[in-house]
């Protein structure tokens, strides 16, 4: 019932996710944030096994930083989302981590990218991606109306469509949403839509 | 006494460990560095030999970030120094990893010196070859703090520091000049003392600024401003002992 999804546009990425924590029947809360700030210019919208997500994510993160610290430079979108993949790879066929992983990133020579990093290892470099019973909703939406370089009003509104459609044909489907947004600025939060307060 | 210095382990009859003296030495022998603690900022100042002139300057940075409220100077064997730095650089993000806060001044302080202690009580091991001075603001009262470790693995708390070279010259400067100061005036202290034993000029010091913001390394023309208005200070504090003496 988890929906991660994301779209590269003019000069920037955004990812959007629900932020329902769910355990069988019940709602735990309504704004469980998943999409992590990796580092001034990353974000990691993640689904799957709560766990698992918080522990991957902020083992991510703090290696992240920790190879800042090191050489000086930040890891670049593409060195990240190889090191995830990498460790999603090597823990898969011991202990593998129930998570799927949708990063954007900012740089200034390359610009935005997206990666699709699925639970078991898989990777893509896309323009737009998803996971989760969502995907079959915003997917078809975004393959419908996506075009390269959007702005990002255009973006928003897609997002805002995409997720009009996961309420209205989801059967189960997730309360609220929040939005992030990042570019030459930085990653930051962008909006939430709400249909309850928590 | 030759005999007692082959493996770490061993005590001498008068309770010296000589490999950790030995490393002293060698902390004597490296370049100087300063440590001075302000109400709100924290300069760590080491002195930068000049000689070697076809080396890219920018690739050798003394005054290194462990983590975004910590930074760390040390004089000794540098290549010691990029394993400490290493290790506590880890620490430093393990700890993030595991409490989700940022380590104080003081945990990252035991942990680097707990490393030093460990290497003095290991066989087949020598100690590593250099003292610290490590500064931050602590992340939740902001407070600042400077200590100091050294191959013994011991450490404690300073108001103003000195170690390398002509440590005891720089201490004895800040023994008798150290007030309470802040912003541009700590700065300024943190220079004079370096300016004690190191040919003055910006491209022979290297200067780093600790601010709840964070590390700003200071530029050479940075440096070259204040020592000059140092000098300028200087001169004019001279001239007026002479000045009185001179109408009598």
């Amino acid at each position: 019932m988890e929906c991660v999804f994301g779209m590269v546009g003019k000069r920037f990425a955004l990812v959007v996710a629900d932020t329902s924590a769910v355990n069988s029947i019940l709602v735990h809360k309504s704004n469980e944030d998943k999409i992590m700030v990796l580092d001034s210019h990353k974000l990691m919208g993640a689904s799957g096994e709560a766990g698992d997500r918080a522990q991957f994510t902020e083992y991510v993160q703090k290696n992240v930083a920790l190879y800042h610290f090191r050489n000086g430079i930040p890891l670049t979108t593409k060195a990240a989302a190889n090191f995830m993949r990498g460790e999603l790879a090597t823990a898969l066929r011991k202990n593998p981590y129930m998570v799927n992983i949708v990063l954007a990133g900012y740089e200034k020579e390359t610009g935005p990218s997206l990666y699709f990093i699925d639970y078991i290892a898989t990777l893509h470099k896309v323009e737009k991606a998803a996971f989760g019973y969502g995907s079959y909703f915003s997917l078809a939406m975004m393959d419908r109306h996506y075009h390269p370089d959007m702005t990002v009003e255009e973006a928003i509104k897609l997002a805002e469509q995409c997720i009009e459609e996961i309420r209205s044909r989801l059967v189960v489907a997730p309360q609220n949403f929040v939005i992030k947004i990042v570019d030459k600025d930085g990653a930051r939060e962008h909006s939430w839509r709400r249909t309850t307060k928590d | 006494m030759a005999r007692y210095d082959r493996a770490i382990t061993v005590f001498s009859p008068d309770g010296h460990l000589f490999q950790v003296e030995y490393a002293l030495e060698a902390v004597r022998k490296g370049n100087a560095a300063v440590g001075v603690r302000g109400t709100d900022t924290i300069v760590l100042g080491v002195e930068k030999k000049s000689t070697v002139k076809l080396q890219d300057s920018r690739s050798v940075r003394k005054i290194v970030s462990l983590d975004d409220h910590i930074a760390l100077a040390c004089a000794g064997l540098k290549a010691d120094a990029r394993v400490l730095i290493n290790k506590a650089r880890i620490e430093c993000q393990s700890h993030r990893l595991t409490v989700e806060d940022p380590v104080t001044v003081e945990y990252i302080t035991r942990y680097i010196a707990g490393l030093q202690q460990k290497y003095t009580q290991s066989g087949g091991v020598r100690p590593f070859g250099l003292s610290t001075l490590i500064v931050g603001f602590d992340p939740y009262t902001g407070v600042p703090s400077l200590y100091q470790t050294d191959p013994s693995g011991t450490f404690s708390a300073w108001k103003a520091n000195a170690t390398g070279r002509n440590s005891n010259s720089m201490r004895e400067f800040l023994e008798k000049n150290y007030k309470e100061t802040s912003g541009q005036e700590t700065i300024k202290l943190a220079i004079r003392a370096l300016l004690e034993v190191v040919e003055s000029g910006g491209k022979n010091i290297e200067v780093a600024v600790m601010t709840k913001e964070g590390l700003r390394q200071l530029e050479e023309a940075e440096i070259d401003a204040i020592v000059a208005e140092i000098e300028t200070e200087k001169a004019a504090a001279e001239a007026a002992k002479k000045g009185p003496a001179k109408e009598t």
